[in-house]
């Protein structure tokens, strides 16, 4: 074999999976995945796991999957995550672990994402037990979303012994990997759902149609429940809009909407009640991995879509495999371009968008180029549905019921590293502190408060025991 | 899973259901609705709480049959459980923090359209448990369709009833009887609120902006989470988008755009009726199991 090429992975045909919902990526068999596994040099100096924003021990696990030492793997993976299942397939590993890889420099990377996801689908698939519990100790934690960032803190604490119960507004646990992320980058009963399952092996309790602010308020858990300490991991669900003319028109979704219907209603089945709305030519506007996931859901619905993003394919927010999965299946670039309006016929449904093309100027303080318009470049595009996935940020519901706990001027809740927040025992991190982000973070936070909360509670209690 | 622990018909295609949820009961206040979800296969409908009993942990709703998924709730009995139900959602009315010597100086009067009753029923008897005396109309097509009277009777200051086809009450519609009120009977209003179907409130909110009375509409658009992730509910008020679901569902009618929600939320009719047509098939087989209703 070619140490500086990767093992190559199996996926479904493109022309196949546009129009299926199934998983793309079917995953290494257990000798591809040693065969790629041997690739890592062992690094002393592993700077893959100073990319890690978990610090995952990448070489020792990878290790063990080169020996065939399969379930000690999964045994690694999990002392530093909690879904490694879903990391190994939706982290942006080229910006992270796999971007610094000693293998990188003169080949390709070690494909670490791709082997992670192996060790945790080997350890599911073969049962493993991966967690252990300590003995009950008697504190009542109350945990608030069920995303990445509010499962691992209440696994984290259900181990340590503490009493956890999750309050999850909507009718599924799992957060944006239930609501947002399609089917076919990850699949919800195979590897979302199982990981919900272990957490309720825990011990831990799971109460969902619970919204905090309006069912109760975390003031009403903290006196009248009982609960000693708060986790908030509400994410950042609000959509926005670009607030051009024509954005109320029939036709017009966020892409919150779009992917909602579809993955958590299950739109995309026959026999579910939610209806969905695809048109035959579709303009998704954006380019992260929202869009590029509302777009080849719309593609496998039977549209034709395109991607209508300001500045150019280097710039893509997206991760590089996504985009390159869209491109692959038959979704179109329009690129350099942005909406100035949404065009209506007389019955209120869109017929066009009217763009503008973009060149780059300076860049802005992200380093990207800033793009501006180019004068009199406007043009007319026929689209019957259009989808702006444009980014989100965190519902101010929670921070707007809760005496004390302060956001900033992004409606993001202020913590500190350890996740603290303005109001004492309320602890906060993922998306409802940083503003959209990655699954990684999340959880990476999710993990500091649950070690912060234990701190504060076994603290406060030593106080009042020794007063 | 919710239980139903009452169910009554009031009218033809329209009925009432306590369910037990003991959280919503709690913290439900008039003005705010709640979502149910059937069944697994079921989508996210939303309804207003029409009452509540916070010592049972009951939730009142009202239903009407439109399409699929409110045709499986009718279909469900005393002891049947909804999967999901999850609430309260959007803001209470308004004048539920106002300060109470102020809006007993008000002189108010409640519209009502069809099943529009029902969402009215608990903001009057909130003005009833505060000593205030609010006028009421009841409006429907006919006489059969009127529900709700006499638990109106019991909380409203004056009554009044108006039938499109003269069968019962005023003869016309709502909007006649309120002219009729204020033209020739000399009645005085400060606030009007209006609920009941989309176009009822347009045509409300088109005259009380021409009598100059301050007019509070309850909207229903579209709807998925009813949380404020999705946008689906999203309305023109003023010149602002709102999000009926977080920011409402009452607003200022006289600012609201009526004729773009309207056709926002004709957005699914044909969806919806391939749907219905699918889903009588499905309330075949379930009356089957359950050896019918009622
Ligand atoms: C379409 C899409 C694709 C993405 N793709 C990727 C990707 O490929 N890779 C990647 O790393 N990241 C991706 N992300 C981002 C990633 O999913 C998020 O950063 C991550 O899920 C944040 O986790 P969280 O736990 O902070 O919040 P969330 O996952 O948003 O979970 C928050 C939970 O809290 C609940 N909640 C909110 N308010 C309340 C309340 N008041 N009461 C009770 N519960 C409440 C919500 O219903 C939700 O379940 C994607 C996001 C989207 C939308
Ligand atoms: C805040 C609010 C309060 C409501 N209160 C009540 C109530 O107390 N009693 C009552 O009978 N109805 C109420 N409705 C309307 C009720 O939600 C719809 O009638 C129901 O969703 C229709 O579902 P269906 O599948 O049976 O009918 P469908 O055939 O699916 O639809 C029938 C009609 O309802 C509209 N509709 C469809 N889905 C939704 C949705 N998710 N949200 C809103 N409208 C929709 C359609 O555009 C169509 O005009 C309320 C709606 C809202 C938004
Ligand atoms: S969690 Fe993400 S960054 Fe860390 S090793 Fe896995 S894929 Fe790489
Ligand atoms: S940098 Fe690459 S080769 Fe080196 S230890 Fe990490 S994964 Fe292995
Ligand atoms: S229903 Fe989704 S934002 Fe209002």
């Amino acid at each position: 074999m070619d140490m500086f090429k990767r093992v190559p992975i199996t996926e479904q045909d493109p022309k196949e999976r546009a129009t299926n919902f199934d998983e793309v990526c079917l995953g290494y068999t257990e000798e591809e995945a040693m065969a790629e596994a041997s690739r890592c040099l062992q690094c002393k100096h592993h700077p893959c796991v100073g990319n890690c924003p978990v610090s995952i021990d990448i070489p020792r696990f990878i290790k063990h999957i080169a020996e065939g030492e399969f379930e000690q793997a999964a045994h690694v993976l999990a002392e530093y995550s909690a879904l490694p299942a879903v990391c190994g397939r939706v982290c942006p590993q080229e910006e992270q672990c796999e971007k610094v890889c000693v293998r990188g420099i003169k080949g390709e990377a070690v494909s670490i994402g791709k082997l992670e996801r192996f060790a945790a689908d080997w350890a599911r698939e073969h049962n493993v037990e991966v967690g252990k519990t300590k003995e009950k100790n008697g504190f009542k934690v109350a945990v608030i979303g069920s995303g990445p960032a509010g499962v691992t803190c209440a696994g984290d604490l259900a181990k340590e012994g503490y009493d956890v119960t999750i309050f999850e507004a909507l009718h599924e646990t799992g957060g944006v990997l239930v609501y947002g992320i399609p089917e076919f980058r990850l699949p919800k009963d195979k590897v979302v759902k199982p990981e919900i399952e272990n957490l309720k092996k825990l011990g831990v309790k799971i109460e969902t149609n619970v919204i905090i602010g309006r069912t109760v308020t975390i003031d009403s858990l903290i006196e009248e429940e009982g609960f000693d300490a708060v986790f908030v991991g509400s994410g950042a669900g609000l959509p926005k809009f670009m607030g051009i003319p024509g954005e109320n028109l029939n036709g017009v979704f966020s892409a919150n909407e779009f992917l909602t219907r579809n993955n958590l209603m299950k739109a995309f089945r026959e026999d579910h009640d939610t209806p969905i709305k695809v048109g035959d030519k579709v303009a998704v506007i954006g380019g992260g991995n929202v869009a590029m996931d509302a777009a080849r859901t719309a593609l496998r619905l039977g549209a034709d879509v395109w991607i209508v993003y300001r500045r150019t394919e280097k710039e893509l927010p997206a991760r590089v495999e996504e985009v390159h999965h869209a491109m692959e299946e038959g979704v179109k670039f329009e690129l350099l371009t942005s909406p100035v309006e949404v065009i209506g016929n007389e019955d209120g449904w869109v017929k066009a968008i009217r763009c503008q093309r973009m060149e780059l100027g300076e860049p802005d303080k992200s380093g990207r180029r800033r793009p501006k318009p180019i004068e009199g470049s406007e043009f007319e595009f026929d689209v019957d549905t259009v989808i702006m996935a444009l980014g989100t940020s965190p519902n101010p519901l929670i921070a707007s019921t809760t005496e004390g706990l302060e956001v900033n001027e992004r409606k993001c809740i202020i913590a500190d590293e350890s996740g603290q927040t303005t109001r004492e025992g309320v602890f906060s991190g993922g998306d409802a502190v940083t503003g959209s982000a990655t699954v990684i973070l999340a959880m990476g936070a999710g993990k500091k408060a649950a070690e912060s909360i234990d701190k504060y509670i076994k603290e406060k209690n030593s106080q009042s025991s020794n007063a | 899973m919710y239980k139903i622990v009452k169910k009554k018909d009031l009218a033809p295609n329209i009925f009432s259901m306590d369910i037990l949820a003991p959280r919503v009961a709690d913290s439900a206040q008039p003005g705010q609705f709640l979502i149910v979800i059937v069944d697994e296969i079921g989508e996210r409908i939303p309804l207003t709480i029409c009452d509540y009993d916070r010592e049972k942990g009951t939730v009142n709703i009202v239903v009407q049959t439109a399409g699929a998924s409110t045709k499986r709730i009718a279909v469900l009995n005393e002891g049947d459980y909804l999967k999901d139900v999850v609430g309260p959602l959007g803001e209470p009315s308004e004048y539920i923090n106002e300060d109470i010597e102020e809006v007993k100086k008000k002189k108010i009067l409640f519209v009502a359209g069809g099943v529009g009753a029902a969402p009215v029923y608990p903001q009057v008897k909130w003005f009833r448990d505060h000593d205030i005396d609010v006028d009421v109309i009841i409006g429907a097509k006919t006489k059969e369709l009127i529900i709700l009277e006499n638990e109106m009777k019991k909380v409203a200051g004056k009554l009044y009833i108006a039938t499109d086809d003269g069968s019962y009450g005023f003869n016309g519609m709502v909007t006649g009887l309120i002219e009729d009120l204020v033209k020739n009977q000399g009645k005085e209003y400060d606030l009007i609120v209006s609920i009941g179907p989309m176009i009822m409130m347009k045509f409300v909110c088109l005259l009380t902006k021409k009598l100059g009375i301050k007019t509070i509409v309850s909207l229903n658009p579209i709807m998925v989470d009813g949380t404020g992730m999705c946008g689906a509910c999203r309305v023109t008020v003023g010149d602002e988008t709102k999000f009926a679901c977080v920011d409402g569902p009452e607003f200022d009618g006289h600012l609201v755009d009526f004729d773009e929600a309207l056709k926002r939320q004709a957005q699914y009719k044909k969806e919806e009726a391939e749907l219905a047509e699918r889903g009588e098939q499905k309330i075949c087989t379930c009356q089957h199991e359950h050896g019918g209703a009622n």
